[in-house]
């Protein structure tokens, strides 16, 4: 895969607290439901690239996105979860995606 | 050409979750056997791999996901991942005005005398056209 230049530095670092926005979508996204509102921490910076939310529209995708590795906490995701405490899940997420945990989600 | 606008098929009793979008949904057991595909199959998926290459272009695969995740939910459930595919692929071909509804009537008119003519059967009429907006 092959990505573009980054055009300004990440708004998150590694480490950093985000909750997936709660936002509905119109069209094609690549934030799955079952992440929306939940708070996960960056545990890594994949690159920078075209937004498939317009490629999927035949645009040409810019300006171009963060795309970050979020790490969960399975229990975090689901209500009756079972297995392990210390299971994680791992998504990659565009930064138009994220906001700081530190803020609420919307209503 | 058809400019395609974004909209979202929602899957019914399950708040704003697109169609395709099931992820922790309880929608039965998971089928985990392994099977093989069929040729046709195979030759969906080089069919795809060329049309999306450096060389062809013809769009971009988010325009396939985006295709699919507009079929309605019926639809969305009905079809098998190739079939999902070469339905995308079509609807895709006839968006972006590579190829029109007159010369993709006259291939499959083609194809249909060519299996009378060795007496196969082919598989079921016309393949709705779901495309944006066409949909009945």
């Amino acid at each position: 895969m092959s990505g573009e230049p980054m055009a300004r530095p990440p708004r998150f670092a590694i480490g950093a607290e985000v909750r997936i926005d709660t936002r509905a979508a119109i069209g094609h996204c690549r934030s799955p439901w079952y992440l929306r509102g939940h708070v996960g921490h960056v545990v890594g910076i994949q690159g920078c690239y075209r937004d498939p939310e317009r490629l999927a529209y035949h645009r040409p995708g810019l300006p171009a996105r963060v795309l970050y590795k979020v790490r969960f906490s399975q229990r975090d995701l689901w209500t009756d979860y079972q297995g392990d405490t210390g299971d994680q899940l791992e998504a990659d997420i565009y930064e138009h995606w994220l906001t700081p945990a530190t803020e609420q989600a919307d209503a | 050409m058809v400019d395609p606008v974004p909209r979202t098929e929602l899957r019914a009793q399950f708040g704003g979750r697109a169609v395709h979008d099931v992820g922790g949904l309880d929608l039965g057991p998971i089928d985990f056997g392994e099977h093989d595909l069929a040729l046709w199959e195979k030759r969906v998926d080089a069919m795809l791999i060329l049309l999306i290459g450096p060389k062809k272009g013809a769009f971009k695969i988010d325009a396939m996901r985006r295709v699919i995740e507009d079929y309605g939910e019926q639809q969305y459930d009905a079809t098998t991942y190739y079939e999902k595919w070469v339905r995308a692929i079509r609807n895709l071909l006839l968006e972006q005005g590579i190829v029109d509804d007159a010369e993709l009537a006259a291939a499959l008119a083609d194809a249909r005398a060519a299996f009378a003519a060795e007496g196969r059967a082919m598989a079921a009429g016309d393949v709705p056209d779901d495309r944006a907006g066409r949909r009945a």
